[in-house]
Parts: structure tokens; sequence; C-alpha cells
């Protein structure tokens, strides 16, 4: 098995993600070369930040290109946070700008009736679609550090989250992976999702 | 609502853990990262590192020490202390840490609330409040900085107001009245800063029992404890059976 490409696109809590990655015994490189990423097996697109601000580092590295491509041939991607939400079509934060389009629908900010940020460890529960990598999660307690998320009926929503409003937590369609939460963060119930998309 | 959070905090300095009162009389308590993982098999929901000493000689020392405790530790990790520019943000971010925490730097420069949240976002931007009672007929509480040493006159709720319009996101609020008295957090601060902002408010300064933990997290969305913990009087786990059991959320350990 090839080494996981952990994209760095210049923003990001990289190295916590690489940490828990390599805790569950996975190969990690840890890079923003288009070739590396247009090669790999399994990609991983951690997130912090503002979406559109990752969006455009991905683009204009080339790295989105290459991640495209290599989801288009079957590498199985996991986006985290930021690296969900830039997997959509559109993003409204700090004026909006354009995702990547491989999921239709707009990342939106959550209603201001409750706290934002999203800060803490809250319930996600299972869809009746949802997929065997992301089951065990059901009703476990995961945590969140966000103010926007992607709309509860996105396709291929596997887990859902409440803050305000329902949104999708975890989304499975075909080889592309994607959680608004922080695995890297979850403790146990965490690392062992990781674990299982390592083992995929 | 997420489940309220009980967040261990060490303060360090030098690389090790240190204890004191009304932040002085320290004394030395111990490694940070075996602590840490400690309180993070215990199920904490976070935990903290506050540098007290936060000088640019020690930086080195602190960046290593975020580095040893991201390898084992896959809890949320919040750093703070001696945070001046989008650099040491990004350094700290870098290491390992998933929040920093600004205190000093940003009542001298308020403009370094709203650099800081673009560099990561608000998620990843707390900013600490340490105040202190002003005696008075109304209640009152005077920001101090440089680690509780240096009164600045401004008003502690003003400023939580501020600092979140800035783009904070979340508030550390410590009583300087209460820290490290064991005699509760001061309720009426809480309320007043939760009261006046929109972001979650981190509840620090004088837990030093359980009905204090509950007290607190009945208006906070979290609790800053380092008293109760350090001593291995109390384990996360009971601490958390307690809230259950008083009908307060929190994440089963």
């Amino acid at each position: 098995m090839s080494p996981i490409a952990l994209v760095d696109y210049g923003a990001g809590n990289l190295r916590s993600v690489e940490n828990a990655l390599r805790a569950v015994g996975a190969e990690v490189v840890v890079t923003r070369d288009p070739e590396v990423v247009g090669s790999a097996d399994r990609i991983v697109v951690p997130g912090q930040g503002a979406m559109p601000a990752c969006a455009e580092a991905m683009r204009n590295s080339g790295v989105a290109g290459a991640l495209l491509a290599s989801v288009e041939r079957g590498a199985k991607l996991l986006g985290i946070c930021v690296g969900l939400q830039i997997l959509f079509e559109r993003g409204v934060e700090a004026g909006g700008a354009s995702g990547l389009g491989l999921i239709p629908g707009t990342i939106d900010r959550l209603p201001d009736t409750v706290k934002l940020p999203h800060i803490g460890w809250s319930p996600v529960r299972a869809t009746a679609a949802c997929h065997p990598l992301f089951r065990p999660l059901d009703g476990q307690y995961v945590y969140f550090a966000h103010s926007y998320a992607a709309p509860a009926g996105a396709e291929g929503t596997a887990l859902l989250a409440t803050h305000g409003r329902d949104y999708c937590a975890a989304l499975a369609r075909g080889n592309v992976f994607a959680v608004q939460f922080h695995p890297e963060k979850s403790q146990k119930v965490g690392l062992a999702l990781l674990e299982r998309f390592v083992r995929l | 609502m997420p489940a309220r959070r009980i967040i261990p905090c060490l303060d360090v300095k030098d690389g090790r853990v240190v204890k004191g009162i009304h932040f002085e009389n320290l004394r030395d308590a111990g490694d940070p990262v075996e602590q840490a993982s400690r309180y993070d098999a215990q199920g904490a929901d976070e935990i903290c590192y506050l540098d007290i000493a936060a000088t640019r000689e020690a930086r080195g020392t602190l960046i290593d020490l975020v580095e040893r405790t991201a390898k084992c530790v896959f809890a949320p990790l919040t750093v703070g202390g001696g945070v001046r520019s989008e650099a040491d943000m990004v350094a700290l971010l870098r290491a390992g840490a998933d929040k920093v925490s600004v205190n000093s730097a940003a009542v001298a420069d308020p403009g370094l609330v709203d650099r800081l949240s673009a560099v990561a976002g608000a998620q990843a931007l707390v900013v600490a409040i340490d105040v202190k009672r002003r005696p008075g007929p109304a209640p009152e509480w005077e920001v101090y900085v440089a680690g509780g040493t240096k009164p600045t006159g401004l008003e502690g709720v003003a400023w939580a107001r501020e600092v979140a319009r800035r783009g904070a996101g979340e508030i550390l609020l410590t009583s300087m009245d209460r820290d490290g008295t064991r005699k509760g957090y001061d309720l009426e601060l809480l309320r007043a800063v939760t009261g006046a902002v929109s972001i979650p408010v981190i509840a620090s300064g004088g837990a030093g029992s359980l009905e204090d933990v509950a007290a607190g997290l009945e208006i906070a969305d979290a609790a800053l404890a380092a008293s109760i913990f350090h001593d291995g009087e109390r384990t996360v786990g009971e601490v958390k059976a307690f809230l259950a059991a008083r009908g307060i959320e929190v994440r089963p350990c």
C-alpha cells in the first residue's frame, strides 16, 4: 500500500491529523506536490480556517486538479472540516467562493440563534443510508469547531448533527468521504474512524 | 448546544507544570505531557496549556512541548501565553495546537484579535481575559494583563464584547479574585459575560469542588479547572458523573 497523501495547502492543523494517522498505523506523506497527490491511493485533506482561502490555495498550487483526477480514477479521499466544505460547489463564507464541485450544494453559516462558532463535543446520528465507515459513530460524541456547514440533505449524508439546525456531519459518495468534525481530536472514536479509513 | 466541556488546565513554566495562588507562590507540579496524557485517558474534553513565563527565550521550549503533546494526546489542545503575533499563532498551530489563546497582546493592540482570527478562523482563537473586582456598589471587573500583574483600566464585560466583535471564537474568563482559592467560580461575572456575547465562554478561577464546577456550567459552556485535578483528588470521570446526575449534558468518558 502506498502512503496516504496528506495535503498541505499552507493552512490547517496538519500536524494533528498526521499524528493521528500515524497513531493508527498509517504511512503518511505530507505533500503539496500535485504529482504525489495525483498518484496516491488514499488522500486526506485536513482543514482549518476559511473555505474560500483553502479552496483558492488548493487551486493555485495545482493540488485541486490532481485531487479531482485521483478521485476520478478511484483514489479514496477523506476530507476533514474545511476539507469537507471545499468538496461542495459553493461556500458563502467571507464573501463567497466556489469549491471543488464534487458534491452539489452550498456551505452556509449556521443560524445565529445559537452560539457560534460551534465548538465542542456534539452527538452524531446515522442516516438510514449510512456507510459502514461511519456506522459505528451513531450516537457518539465527536469534536466540532466550525461556524459553517453543509445541508442535512447533501448527497451521501451518512451522519447528521444539530447546532441551530440539522446539518451533514459526514458523507460518503463512492470513493469520496468527508467529515465536518475532527476525528484526529475525537479521542478513541475518532482514531477508530481513521483506522477504518486507512483499511478501507 | 454541544455537551458542556471539562478542561483541565496546566500552567507551564520552562517546560514544567506549576501551580500557585493568585498567580503567585509557584510550586512545581510535574511533567506536562504525562499529565495531559492522563487527562486525555480520563476523557477530558480538551486540554489547556498556559505558559505563564512566556518569555521570548522560552518559546522554543513551549513549541517543543506542544509537539510532544500532540503526538500522544488526541483531544483538542489550547495553548496560550506570550502570543503576540500571527507568526506566534501559526507556529503553535503547526506544532499541533488546535486553538491559541491570546491575552496581554490583544489589550495592547485590539486589532491583533481581528488579524489572528483571520489567520485560521475564529474557531482557532481564544481570547483570555483576567479580571479583578472593583470595589463599589454595582458589580464591575477590571481587566489585568501580564499574568495578572498589570491593571489596564479596561472594564471586563465591555472588553469581552469587543473581542467577540473582533473575531474571538471563545472567551477564557478568569476571576483573579478566585483563582487558586477553591471558593468557586465568580458566578456573577460568568452571568455578566455570557449575557454580553454570543460566543462560548470558558469559566476559570476558583473551582474547588464538584458543586463549584456544576454551578459554573449552569452558566458557562466549559469549565477550566486545575486544583481539583492536579493532586489526583478527582478524575475527569468523577466530575462528569456528578454533572450528569445533576442533569448537565456531558460527553460520557
